[in-house]
């Protein structure tokens, strides 16, 4: 049987298995919601408050809020008929799309193939439209169009605008802006230099104080202390131990920065003293490289350990680890059930 | 061929296949029995723990969300653990981030922690959700010295004004402590560069209190930040379980009784997978360094004449 084949039925079995898996008992990769009337009426000096009880609301819409499938066998063994808490198509979707997409990325692992394209034709597409979303949303309608044209953008785009006397300095960075798209034109292209010119002017002269302030003064000063570190016990005795420990620790940064500092000094050639400071400093700067090396597999190993959790927990129903099915992890069924009842009666956005 | 010749041209997707079930399966054992390993704290997440618990009572604390979904496998269980502790001191609470893709994450951890865990509590009064503002470090360079000139509304679109908790804010200044989590840019290093580092002058009344969870790529860049301009700092995951451990332990001590949702764990859980994934690099790393000085040894004649065979 050829590589081919063999990983072809392979896949064709995990299907099969997946599809008993959907389908049979339980079912996996399932995602319910609960839905919330809400609504709203707008009071005399024009702030919208929550209906109270028996009054029509002037707007209403009904809200589905997301919640574990555990919520939902409550509410059915208390009353199968009930309709409140019930299964999201869109998300039940979105679950599984999540899961495609995470196979898909890691499938690259194994080879290239279309299934990997597609998700990262997806990820950038989706990337490129939320960024384009909050640059219009939280960038130009707010500071700019809020400033410029304050009362047509509080009557047309944001009605939560507070400030509308409106500010004309903003005229500066649009010009600004607009300077910068002249790059896109051949014939004025170097006109965008100048707003380039202002960005990285501002940016260094702000780099320049930030990093001279918190890294360079504070840096140097936590360096700039005695070798040796005297530490005292509970009963206000010299405690060796932890003075050797601390001087230890104090001297080994000491001799850190000044080696490390001497590698990076090329006025003078790497010979005799400085030489062998430098080849101390290269230690120095391993162990770094090391460390950052280790927590960097620590971070990835993490960010794995997420997918495959979501992938066992909320796609396949294999693991239940934050109790999501379990009805009788925290409570009876109308306990449950009106414990959610009273978490999502309070909007938190 | 010897053993370590065929482990010299092994393909590489043996080892990614050896990584996946090293990760897979403590998570299956991890969730199907609910055991996690013990933790204790490493100075740096003890002095983050210490920090929170001696603020006196009625403190303001600004958690600052720099992080996206991308990220949340590391951070958002710091978010949870340190929303919780500072939630159970009964601290006023202002989340905000300058990172577009934060306020979903926001929203799940108030949803998490405070609006199931602690109903009493009133939005605008007891905590307050500020959302996200465009601008990276220039934000931090304006709320230094004027918060509601950057964060006018709030993320429901209730001007700050109106807020009663945000009455008392003028700056940064005026927060007990700034909790962060940071993912990048902006983030720990930039809080540190531009809010902290600049009350430590002598010039400011009081030193601003800055605590962080950072991902495991930031952590050995922000290490000599600790204990002057950073008062505690949870590194990686591992600094997230240990944080958790001490939270759910100091919830439990002053709650006999009190019995810990296994969603509170989640830090704790990763570690598993954590030991077994390091376990494998280490073991890996090792092999890879007993072929390469063996082959050094044998002159590497029968590797490079395997190599070169079609």
């Amino acid at each position: 049987m050829s590589r081919r084949a063999l990983w072809s039925l392979v896949l064709a079995v995990a299907l099969v298995l997946l599809a008993i898996r959907a389908f049979t008992g339980p079912g996996m990769g399932r995602s319910y919601v609960s839905d919330q009337q809400m609504g709203f009426v707008q009071s005399a000096d024009g702030v919208w408050e929550a209906a109270p009880d028996g009054v029509t609301p002037t707007i209403s819409w009904t809200a589905e809020l997301s919640v574990p499938p555990r919520v939902f066998y409550a509410a059915n063994a208390k009353d199968p008929k009930q309709t409140t808490v019930h299964l999201s198509l869109s998300r039940t979707l979105g679950l599984w799309a999540a899961a495609f997409f995470t196979l898909a990325i890691l499938s690259f692992l194994y080879a290239d193939n279309p299934c990997y394209k597609v998700a990262e034709a997806a990820v950038v597409g989706v990337s490129a439209a939320y960024w384009g979303i909050v640059g219009v949303w939280d960038v130009l309608v707010p500071k700019l169009g809020g400033a410029l044209l304050p009362l047509y953008t509080k009557a047309h785009f944001l009605p939560s605008l507070t400030d509308v006397t409106g500010n004309w300095w903003m005229l500066v960075p649009l010009a600004l802006g607009l300077m910068l798209l002249c790059r896109l034109v051949p014939k004025v292209a170097s006109v965008s230099l100048l707003p380039l010119a202002f960005v990285i002017g501002t940016t260094a002269g702000l780099k320049f104080i930030s990093f001279t302030e918190g890294d360079l003064l504070a840096q140097s000063a936590a360096t700039m202390k005695p070798l040796y570190v005297e530490r005292l016990g509970v009963d206000g005795a010299l405690d060796l131990a932890m003075t050797v420990g601390a001087s230890l620790k104090q001297t080994l940064l000491f001799v850190g920065v000044i080696c490390a500092l001497a590698y990076f000094y090329f006025s003078v050639e790497h010979k005799g003293v400085v030489g062998r400071a430098a080849r101390v400093g290269i230690w120095y700067l391993m162990i770094t490289f090391g460390a950052g090396f280790g927590f960097t597999v620590m971070g990835r190993i993490a960010l794995l350990a997420a997918r495959f959790e979501f992938m066992l927990d909320d796609w396949l129903w294999l693991i239940d680890p934050s109790g999501k099915r379990v009805v009788a992890l925290t409570a009876g069924a109308g306990e449950v059930l009106g414990q959610f009842a009273q978490i999502h009666s309070v909007s938190v956005w | 061929m010897s053993l370590l010749e065929r482990l010299d041209i092994i393909d590489r997707r043996w080892i990614f296949l050896l990584m996946a079930l090293a990760v897979s399966i403590p998570i299956i054992v991890s969730g199907m029995t609910g055991k996690t390993f013990p933790e204790s704290a490493t100075p740096t997440t003890q002095t983050a723990f210490d920090t929170i618990e001696s603020l006196p009572a009625g403190s303001k604390v600004l958690l600052a969300f720099d992080f996206d979904p991308a990220s949340a496998g590391e951070l958002q269980p710091m978010a949870i653990a340190f929303t919780r502790h500072v939630a159970s001191r009964d601290f006023d609470m202002y989340f905000a981030t300058l990172w577009a893709p934060a306020p979903p994450l926001i929203i799940e951890t108030i949803k998490s922690v405070i609006v199931a865990g602690h109903p009493h509590m009133v939005y605008g009064v007891d905590y307050v959700n500020l959302g996200f503002q465009a601008g990276n470090e220039s934000v931090l360079k304006v709320i230094s010295t004027d918060f509601k000139q950057s964060f006018t509304v709030d993320a429901r679109g209730t001007p700050v004004t109106s807020i009663p908790m945000m009455a008392d804010i003028k700056s940064t200044e005026d927060f007990d402590l700034i909790i962060n989590l940071s993912a990048g840019y902006p983030g720990c290093k930039e809080w540190v560069q531009y809010i902290v580092s600049p009350t430590l002058s002598g010039d400011h009344g009081t030193e601003l209190k800055l605590v962080a969870g950072v991902t495991g790529v930031q952590a050995p860049q922000m290490v000599p930040y600790w204990p002057r301009q950073l008062k505690g700092m949870l590194a990686a995951i591992k600094g997230a379980a240990e944080y958790e451990a001490l939270v759910n332990a100091s919830l439990m001590e002053a709650n006999p009784g009190l019995i810990i949702s296994p969603v509170f764990n989640e830090a704790q859980r990763r570690m598993a997978p954590q030991l077994f994934g390091h376990l494998l690099m280490v073991s890996l790393i090792i092999l890879g360094n007993v072929i390469h000085f063996s082959r050094k040894r044998a002159g590497g004649t029968a590797v490079k004449a395997l190599r070169s065979t079609p």
